[in-house]
């Protein structure tokens, strides 16, 4: 348990210390540069100053810290995927997560829930005894339950979903929780910072240097920096990163869109998710549902939202929770997915030498925020990847090896 | 709301559209290396900005082709694959 707020509020030194420094300047060379302030970069940040005490690294955002993905999530966290590769990488994450708050010494309000996802149809039925096999031989609390045992965890649901597409089974994990997304980025980068990491803000690079397929430096609006390591971490902005040095990428872009209701009287207690209906649902300790859908139906690089997102996705909360009619809508925004084919993530090395890849995070990027910070980490410290991640490595999609990862959320399968 | 112009049924609410890709340009199956046959499977073009797209109306089965930023979402404009581009895909 976290004890910082208590001993602040005991002590006579007000007000309390700033999160991060302001940096003058950029320095002249780096010995590692990560672009991208969000969750994923400020934690390979902190796991490379605190666990290989590689502390000249500079992490340059063009925005503000998790300016991106990292605030614009809906905060849940799970492990319950289809691969046993996915379910062990997941799985790691949840465990670094419940150590977080007290590393950090700032409470994450991290919030064990248990995870309903909902099958509609006989062959989601079938996807969801199959990840509850997977998950439970990969030692992961997960079980498949029937629709009676959904209603006694959530009396409002109307099992019937309007008539339409009834509830008819369901893949239950208990672990699976919401976290305080922005904290954790704050987290990291204030341990990071602590260590000597210079974060700077409102930096955007523009190009990136490669002298016979190595890195060699990288361009920005506040100067030139020497480095021979980049690591790209910039979700949606990906394609355009991996451009600057030549790379290709099997990823695609999409906004994805979520909002929040107007606060209610607390009634949902667990985290409610249907892959038929593109819907997601948990209640926030302040009392707003937070609401997300599937990503968008064409590729485009703005955060925009549209009516049509806010129309379709209260029609389909409407069919598991109709008493919500009356409720109001208090924001609606839209974040980046990069989305790759087969819905895992592509991690590690790639064929320009000191160029480091942390990307196809659309729509399961939070929940990894920790493994993926820790892995990647791992990866540009000692220059080669950890097993965990050997899965995702972009030379993948060469190699035919696709990883095919079907428990991502929100995406139609 | 968006609207998309239909070169067949002129302005439509962009719901009745299903998004078809980015126009790309196949290899020879039979020529191709497996390098340059993967590239093609996998590969895309992800960073924003002008380019082309296939578009499918939906109500009337229309394919056809849309000129659109990915960056600001603005639709240049739209037209059915024609000779034009076709001779531009295939002859380069």
């Amino acid at each position: 348990m976290p004890y910082r707020l208590i001993k602040y509020g005991l002590s006579s030194k007000h007000p309390d210390k700033r999160m991060f420094r302001e940096p003058s300047g950029l320095k002249e060379s780096y010995e590692a540069v990560i672009i991208g302030a969000g969750g994923h970069g400020l934690a390979a940040a902190y796991y490379l100053a605190r666990d290989y005490g590689i502390t000249d690294v500079a992490v340059l955002e063009k925005g503000y810290i998790g300016a991106g993905g990292t605030g614009r999530n809906t905060a849940i966290i799970r492990s319950n995927y289809l691969t046993p590769e996915g379910v062990r990488f997941y799985d790691e994450s949840i465990r670094l997560f419940k150590d977080l708050s007290n590393d950090f010494d700032l409470n994450l309000f991290y919030s064990e829930r248990g995870h309903f996802t909902l099958a509609h149809s006989d062959s989601s039925i079938r996807t969801m005894r199959w990840r509850a096999e997977v998950n439970k031989h990969m030692g992961v609390d997960s079980e498949y339950v029937e629709p009676e045992d959904v209603k006694a965890a959530c009396p409002p649901i109307d099992l019937t979903c309007g008539g339409d597409a009834p509830i008819m089974g369901a893949l239950y994990h208990p672990p699976g929780a919401i976290a305080r997304h922005d904290a954790v980025a704050w987290g990291y980068g204030a341990g990071a910072d602590e260590r000597g990491v210079e974060i700077h803000q409102g930096t955007e690079v523009t190009g990136i240097d490669v002298k016979s397929d190595r890195v060699v430096g990288v361009r920005t609006n506040k100067g030139y920096v020497k480095t021979e390591k980049v690591l790209s971490a910039v979700a949606g902005w990906t394609p355009s990163i991996a451009d600057m040095v030549g790379l290709r990428t099997p990823l695609t872009v999409r906004p994805l869109q979520a909002c929040v209701t107007e606060p209610l009287k607390p009634f949902l207690d667990k985290i409610m998710v249907s892959g038929s209906l593109h819907v997601y649902v948990s209640q926030s300790s302040r009392g707003e549902l937070v609401m997300g859908g599937s990503t968008d139906p064409y590729e485009l690089n703005s955060m925009r939202s549209t009516l049509e997102f806010a129309e379709g996705l209260s029609g389909h909360m409407l069919d598991l929770f109709p008493f919500l009619s009356n409720v109001k809508i208090l924001r609606v925004w839209a974040g980046l997915c990069d989305m790759t084919p087969d819905f895992a993530p592509i991690m590690g090395r790639t064929p320009v030498d000191g160029f480091y890849i942390d990307a196809g995070w659309g729509t399961w990027g939070f929940k990894a925020t920790p493994v993926s910070g820790k892995t990647m980490a791992q990866t540009v410290a000692t220059d080669k990847e950890p097993e965990l991640i050997d899965a995702f490595r972009l030379s993948r999609f060469e190699d035919l090896e696709l990883t095919g990862e079907k428990g991502a959320a929100s995406v139609g399968h | 709301m968006k609207i998309l112009n239909c070169p067949i049924n002129g302005p439509r609410p962009v719901q009745e559209f299903v998004f078809g890709g980015e126009l790309r340009e196949m290899p020879d199956p039979d020529a191709a290396t497996d390098a340059e046959w993967t590239d093609y499977v996998y590969n895309r073009n992800g960073s924003p900005g002008p380019r082309r797209e296939w578009w499918y109306h939906l109500a009337s089965g229309t394919w056809f082709i849309a000129e659109r930023d990915t960056g600001t979402n603005d639709v240049k404009k739209t037209y059915l694959y024609g000779d034009e581009i076709r001779d531009e895909v295939e002859h380069g």
